[in-house]
């Protein structure tokens, strides 16, 4: 039968895994989130690839780079940066639930 | 003018959502942006800092690359010392090492550690981030405090300019320095992937607007970074071994009529509520000299 | 293989240099201090010959010395380096952060006083000042112990049972500096003995993200990812592997016998001219050497008198130091340190380990020989006549004596 480890040989160094949410659903941190009007907002209005000022102005990374740009609100703290910057107008704050 | 580069930058987040980063935090966007440039095969140093606690606690951290954590003081030796292990191995051409700190940890006691990685030449990227004060341990004043800010350590307002770690960096005569800026996310990325490709050390000193600490509404980060830029206080540029280089975003404001009057980054920040004419007049002098300087090495 | 071993003579601190040589040391980083600084002197050289494949980090300070070596340890590679006296007390940031981290990484101590005022000569105060950190603590008595404590502790810090980073003291200048003749053992051996280092860590494999030393909290976290234990788990965790180090210890001591034929006592402490007496002195490192010339002395006047080295200071070898002193009546105690506003560090650490012995030994304990002075036979022999006096009274001082001061002579 193979030793088993004892516990002080298990719990060595302080070591930390990659997850998602480390702080928890971040999201719960501010009832405003960006709601992105799609009539107004450039790269969906001209369906090219461009602009994209709300995904590179995010701190949280939560934007897609992506025709609409999609917003993770699970994770936005709804600091209102992406309103801010874009240059369309085309963001409003707005109370969302997060499910 | 985004229009292409946008699109250049890497896709891929290398941190994961949800951190404990206030919100809107400068320093959050450049770090998303460092670790573009920088890709999987970087090792990361980080000293005490708000960075420490983005990187999350016991047991559960948010990027896709590996952190070190270490003391305060030394994160330019641990940084050398990560550099000297993968040279061991012979892992060091493929392995990028990458120290990341506040300006506490840069400017006032770390920079002993950093002076000496620098002075060895060790092949690492150094970046500060700097909000200019001790934000983690709640707004007490550094070294890269600027005149007339008010933290809980300097309730009447600093009384003295930020150090210059621009030029002590550059003293050291090393492969790469440059000042980058927050709001200006695509040029940081340049940097860093610039930096990625030089051998040496590598220093990168990145101004990083705190909403708590300079008191501001979280939306208007990008907002206030640019008027740094856009006053002339921060000029973007970098020095490739002594080469001086004027970023893109900083060139208009050679000429000093472009630039905006500094009382409108000033007056954005409650932390420069009440500032005296005496500081603003030190504030215009400290801008023209810069430009003067930066100007002559132009033209040289 | 015998005649393969080569016998050289050499300062400890060239000692404490080949055993780093031959131990395959991959990263050193160390910065000058008197009395330390010939063993990184010795591997510049080792390098500068091709003799080394260490990468040598000469750094800014010792502060960041230990630093550079934690982060190098944390990165995979053998780590090793040197220090005395201020410059432990420099790296002091970095030891617990190091035993934290379980490194297993070793500093060559080279004993010397602390200031101020400045002092370059030897007591042991700084090897003191380490004790409550979480490091494994060895004292040496001569060069060859240098050279075969260094290896046996890589060996023993880098077990995986263990995973502890350790210190190798020996005084300075009494040894750093002094020459005698020490067996190295042929590199293939030394290879056999100490395998290549296998680290629990190693950030150089990026396959493997992972985040080391963070902000841990007083709990342990629970998520769907999984749980994580405390900082009280890995205090808990640090302190068990360093009493369980002990049995460790012993076994890397064994096989190096076995396989050198050298040997440290029971590789905890050892015993000289104790067997036909129950009165000790107890001591280490150059205490130990003054002494074993001393109960010679004492024996010659009529006083029957053995002495027991410490070799293993931390982690105090508690239980082995009880059965060995459970029948003995005197024990007398010589520090070469001092635990200010207490007595001699080993006097009360050895009154601790026999608290509650039946018909516990008489013990009595005296500073000796800080900051260099002169430890002679005669102060043994002072010490010890007075102290069995008392014993023989029953008399217990606890006012701490300094043997060989020379207040008279002050005309104060």
């Amino acid at each position: 039968m193979p030793n088993k480890k004892k516990d002080y040989q298990i719990i060595l160094a302080s070591i930390q895994k990659p997850v998602i949410g480390e702080a928890g659903i971040t999201g719960t941190w501010s009832k405003l989130k960006p709601v992105i009007n799609s009539e107004k907002c450039i790269p969906s209005k001209s369906g090219k690839p461009g602009c994209f000022n709300c995904w590179l102005f995010c701190p949280e990374g939560v934007v897609s780079r992506t025709i609409p740009p999609k917003i993770n609100i699970e994770y936005c703290k709804g600091c209102g940066i992406c309103k801010e910057e874009c240059p369309a107008s085309a963001i409003s704050m707005e109370e969302v639930e997060i499910e | 003018m985004n229009l292409v580069k946008v699109m250049d930058v890497q896709e891929e987040e290398y941190i994961y959502p949800g951190t404990r980063m206030c919100a809107g935090c400068a320093m959050a966007l450049i770090y998303r942006f460092a670790l573009k440039a920088l890709g999987p095969k970087t090792i990361l140093t980080v000293p005490a800092s708000c960075l420490t606690v983005l990187h999350g606690m016991q047991g559960f951290c948010t990027t896709k690359v590996s952190v070190l954590h270490t003391p305060f003081a030394t994160t330019g030796a641990s940084a050398s010392g990560i550099v000297a292990s993968l040279e061991e191995k012979g892992l060091n051409n493929e392995i990028c090492v990458v120290a990341f700190a506040g300006d506490g940890g840069t400017v006032d006691i770390g920079i002993q550690a950093l002076s000496g990685a620098a002075e060895r030449g060790t092949d690492f990227i150094y970046a500060c981030y700097d909000n200019e004060a001790y934000m983690n341990t709640g707004v007490q004043r550094s070294g890269a405090t600027p005149q007339g800010a008010h933290t809980t350590t300097t309730p009447g307002g600093k009384m003295k300019p930020k150090k210059n770690m621009l030029k002590i960096m550059e003293a050291h005569g090393i492969a790469y320095v440059a000042t980058a800026n927050g709001s200006y996310p695509i040029d940081i990325y340049e940097k860093f992937k610039k930096a990625r490709t030089m051998i040496g050390t590598k220093y990168i000193h990145i101004l990083s607007p705190c909403p708590p600490g300079w008191g501001y509404d979280p939306k208007e980060t990008i907002k206030i970074g640019r008027l740094a830029v856009e006053t002339g206080f921060w000029p973007l540029y970098e020095i490739i071994n002594g080469k001086f280089n004027l970023s893109r975003e900083s060139k208009k404001y050679l000429d000093p009529s472009k630039r905006k009057p500094i009382i409108d980054y000033l007056g954005a920040q409650k932390r420069f509520k009440g500032i005296s004419d005496e500081d603003i007049e030190d504030y215009k002098t400290y801008i023209n000299n810069l430009w003067d300087e930066i100007k002559k090495r132009i033209d040289h | 293989m015998k005649e393969s071993k080569k016998t050289i003579i050499v300062t400890g601190n060239h000692a404490a240099a080949h055993a780093l040589r031959q131990a395959k040391v991959g990263v050193i980083s160390a910065y000058p201090i008197t009395p330390q600084s010939p063993v990184v002197e010795k591997i510049s050289d080792f390098i500068n010959e091709g003799k080394m494949k260490a990468r040598f980090l000469m750094v800014e300070s010792e502060h960041s010395a230990a630093a550079a070596c934690c982060a190098a340890s944390a990165t995979g590679s053998r780590v090793g380096t040197a220090t005395s006296s201020h410059g432990l007390m420099l790296m002091y940031e970095m030891l617990p952060w190091a035993s934290g981290t379980r490194l297993p990484i070793i500093i060559n101590l080279a004993t010397r006083s602390c200031g101020a005022p400045w002092s370059v000569w030897d007591d042991h105060s700084d090897f003191i000042a380490a004790r409550d950190v979480g490091w494994i603590q060895f004292m040496c008595e001569d060069n060859q112990e240098i050279y075969d404590t260094n290896l046996q502790a890589f060996k023993i810090a880098e077990d995986p049972r263990v995973y502890v980073p350790a210190i190798v003291a020996y005084d300075g200048y009494i040894l750093s500096h002094t020459m005698m003749p020490i067996e190295v053992e042929m590199q293939e051996d030394i290879d056999a003995f100490l395998p290549p280092l296998t680290h629990h860590l190693n950030l150089s494999d990026i396959t493997q993200i992972k985040g080391v030393g963070p902000v841990t909290t007083p709990d342990i976290v629970k998520r769907t990812e999984g749980t994580a234990p405390g900082y009280y788990e890995f205090r808990y965790s640090l302190q068990k592997a360093l009493e369980n180090s002990i049995a460790i210890i012993k076994e890397v001591h064994d096989e190096f016998v076995d396989k050198f034929g050298r040997s440290y006592g029971n590789g905890l402490f050892k015993t000289i001219l104790t067997e036909d007496t129950d009165t000790i002195i107890f001591a280490m490192g150059s205490v130990s050497s003054q002494a074993r010339n001393a109960i010679k002395k004492l024996r010659d006047i009529g006083i029957k008198i053995g002495l027991v080295s410490l070799r293993l200071f931390r982690p105090f070898p508690v239980n082995q130091l009880r059965d060995y002193f459970k029948d003995k009546k005197n024990i007398i105690v010589f520090d070469r340190d001092i635990g200010y506003g207490y007595e001699g560090v080993l006097c009360y650490e050895l009154k601790a380990a026999l608290y509650g012995l039946k018909n516990a030994p008489f013990i009595k304990g005296y500073i000796v020989g800080l900051g260099g002075r002169d430890i002679k036979d005669e102060h043994f022999i002072e010490g010890v006549q007075k102290a069995l006096k008392q014993s023989e009274q029953g008399e217990i001082v606890h006012e701490t004596e300094f043997l060989g001061l020379k207040l008279e002579e002050l005309e104060l």
